[in-house]
């Protein structure tokens, strides 16, 4: 059953942002493979994205005057599903079928998915795609905004920076860009496999203008994307930084997760942990 | 056309620009993307035209074509163009996931394709782009014959929703249709009658083999048929075989690597069929080519009007 967008409370949210763990680690653990560390980090902005801050509606997802989020880096894309079922794209019976044969939810994201705005999983694209979208939509003077997520390591690939440069030269103020910089990538550490540092330093660089938050914080997230719409002439960069494997205690910052699915033992462990969380919340 | 008549030349780039800026009058959608060569693959007279809806990328083919994706993902018609080489040559993994997974409908050109780079030698000369293209699901491949062709098959693209690749030379070549000629995406035409031997052909390399054709047709009436294929995919299987009529002993013509290329899809569609065919494969025999003008390099390599003459003198003997 589709959901009503909730009040704009960020208990509730932080809430939502659990449930979207658990879908998570129940689809992966019955698909037997994808990708557990950056769906679970990132789960605080998805839930941002797809319960306050996206004018969309699940019911019309290829209406024209709607905001566009890209996912480039796809393979994290559990929660992007997550997030899309829990919104009403689709019937959450979908997720059982997440990398199954003749399943509406791909291995990595495909348009054929309501709410999948582009193909993702080749990295390094998502960022030009969105760019083009956001000066498509400057042309055509409309008044909804551009979102995607890059991860960190996919900042490796050269297109990432072309667009970065595009994105400045054209001044999209309509685009923001979230980066997932949970310091981990295929193979190992960010810092081992190819330094970014100085992050920051290298987007303001290309003329961005450039925001840096607790990426696990609904208020920040937030704040940051109210922020991004006050930037006028420049786009927005968010750094947001994420601890991968969220919510799992032996998940967490551990560069091995990055492409594996729980064990049935592991999900069943992992699902306790994260709803000891979201039962904290209720406390508080 | 009679046939001691010098034809005029012109290329099909040129052909590109100005169908481009006559659409663009009556298309608000179509947008123009450039990635640093905006001179030479004729899409400068739309920029300066339409600066509004004219993006320059700078030289970064990938981002281009990504960004042409999500510029359709808005409503517009991206136009992108570079030399072969560049697009589909270095952004492939762009094209493939952006455009063509994602249906985007966007129209890509690509100017100096064959050995029309000339003397900027193999770096440029654009051989391999049909194998490339041909191999992605969702495209449609266009590569006209002349100047008159270049325009249907351009305006042609625009008539389609989804993502078209046109090839296109940079080389003044041989106008051998009218204005009149009709152009419909997948249909062949029927250049030369004749009997025993079919040429079959895209691009601009058709020229070459209707002179061969007509030269020959000449000693030997009725001999050589030429079929140009301004379609490369979807392939018309069936409208080769009605155009074909019988004959079985065919000559393809390509300046493009034979391996992979447009021959080999001709031998590829043919050996499907119960029928058993001869087949000779004229183009780029597996190598790169070098500095040098046009016309020497289409000699050298054996992709003029004399090299293919050879061939279909060489098949007539071995009758
Ligand atoms: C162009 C491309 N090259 C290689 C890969 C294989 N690949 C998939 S994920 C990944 C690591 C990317 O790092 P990141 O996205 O930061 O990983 P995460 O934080 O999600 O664990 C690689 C190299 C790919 N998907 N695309
Ligand atoms: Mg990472």
């Amino acid at each position: 059953m589709a959901k009503k967008l909730p009040a704009d409370n960020n208990d509730r949210l932080q809430k939502i942002a659990h449930d979207l763990r658990i879908t998570v680690i129940k689809s992966l653990e019955k698909a037997k493979s994808g990708h557990t560390a950056g769906s679970l980090g990132t789960a605080e902005i998805f839930t941002v994205l797809y319960f306050s801050e996206l004018k969309i509606d699940p019911k019309k997802p290829e209406k024209t005057s709607r905001d566009r989020f890209f996912l480039s880096n796809g393979h994290i894309c559990p929660i992007l599903y997550a997030a899309l079922s829990e919104r009403g794209f689709f019937d959450p019976s979908e997720m059982n079928r997440f990398r199954q044969i003749n399943s509406l939810l791909q291995g990595h994201p495909d348009r054929k998915t309501p709410g999948v705005e582009t193909a993702g999983g080749s990295l390094g694209q998502g960022i030009s795609v969105a760019v083009g979208t956001a000066l498509g939509l400057k042309m055509s003077k409309s008044d909804n905004r551009t979102y995607v997520m890059t991860s960190d390591g996919e900042l490796n690939e050269g297109q990432t920076w072309e667009a970065a440069m595009l994105a400045a030269k054209y001044k999209l103020d309509n685009l923001t860009w979230i980066i997932d910089r949970n310091l981990i990538q295929i193979g190992g550490f960010t810092k081992q496999v190819m330094p970014l540092e100085n992050l920051r330093d290298k987007i303001e660089s290309f003329n961005w203008y450039v925001l840096e938050i607790d990426g696990h914080s609904i208020d920040e997230i937030k704040s940051s994307f109210s922020m991004a719409k006050r930037i006028s002439k420049r786009p927005t960069a968010i750094i947001a930084h994420t601890v991968p494997g969220k919510g799992v205690s032996f998940m967490e910052d551990d560069p091995s997760w990055h492409g594996k699915p729980p064990s049935p033992k592991e999900a069943e462990k992992a699902i306790e942990e994260i709803k000891k969380l979201k039962k904290k919340i209720n406390e508080d | 056309m009679s046939k001691s008549t010098k034809r005029e030349l012109r290329s099909t780039r040129d052909a590109f620009g100005e169908t481009l800026l006559d659409l663009a009058k009556e298309n608000s959608k179509i947008v123009v993307i450039s990635a640093d060569l905006a001179e030479s693959t004729r899409i400068l007279p739309f920029a300066k035209k339409y600066p509004e809806r004219f993006i320059e990328v700078g030289v970064a083919e990938q981002n281009m074509a990504s960004v042409a994706a999500g510029l359709s993902f808005t409503g517009k018609i991206p136009v992108m163009a570079s030399f072969g080489v560049f697009s589909p040559g270095r952004n492939w993994d762009q094209i493939r996931v952006s455009i063509c997974y994602n249906d985007a409908n966007v129209k890509m050109f690509a100017t100096h394709t064959g050995l029309s780079a000339d003397r900027d030698g193999a770096t440029h000369q654009s051989l391999e782009d049909i194998a490339i293209m041909r191999a992605l699901p969702n495209v449609k491949i266009l590569s006209p014959c002349d100047f008159w062709e270049a325009k249907r098959a351009v305006k042609a693209a625009f008539e389609i929703e989804g993502p078209v690749y046109v090839r296109l030379s940079r080389a003044k070549t041989e106008v051998i249709t009218t204005p009149q000629h009709s152009f419909k995406i997948g249909k062949m035409r029927i250049m030369e009658k004749g009997e025993k031997i079919a040429l079959v052909g895209t691009g601009t390399i058709v020229s070459d083999g209707l002179n061969a054709a007509q030269e020959i047709n000449k000693k030997h009436p009725n001999t050589v048929r030429v079929i140009n294929c301004p379609t490369i995919k979807p392939f018309n299987i069936k409208d080769l075989l009605k155009s074909l009529g019988g004959i079985r002993k065919i000559i393809t013509i390509e300046e493009h690597q034979i391996d992979a290329g447009f021959g080999s899809l001709i031998c590829e569609m043919l050996s499907e069929e119960r029928e058993k065919y001869l087949i000779s494969r004229v183009g780029m025999n597996n190598e790169f080519g070098e500095s040098g003008s046009f016309e020497e390099l289409k000699k050298k390599y054996r992709m003029d009007k004399e090299g293919i003459k050879k061939i279909i003198l060489d098949k007539i003997k071995n009758e």
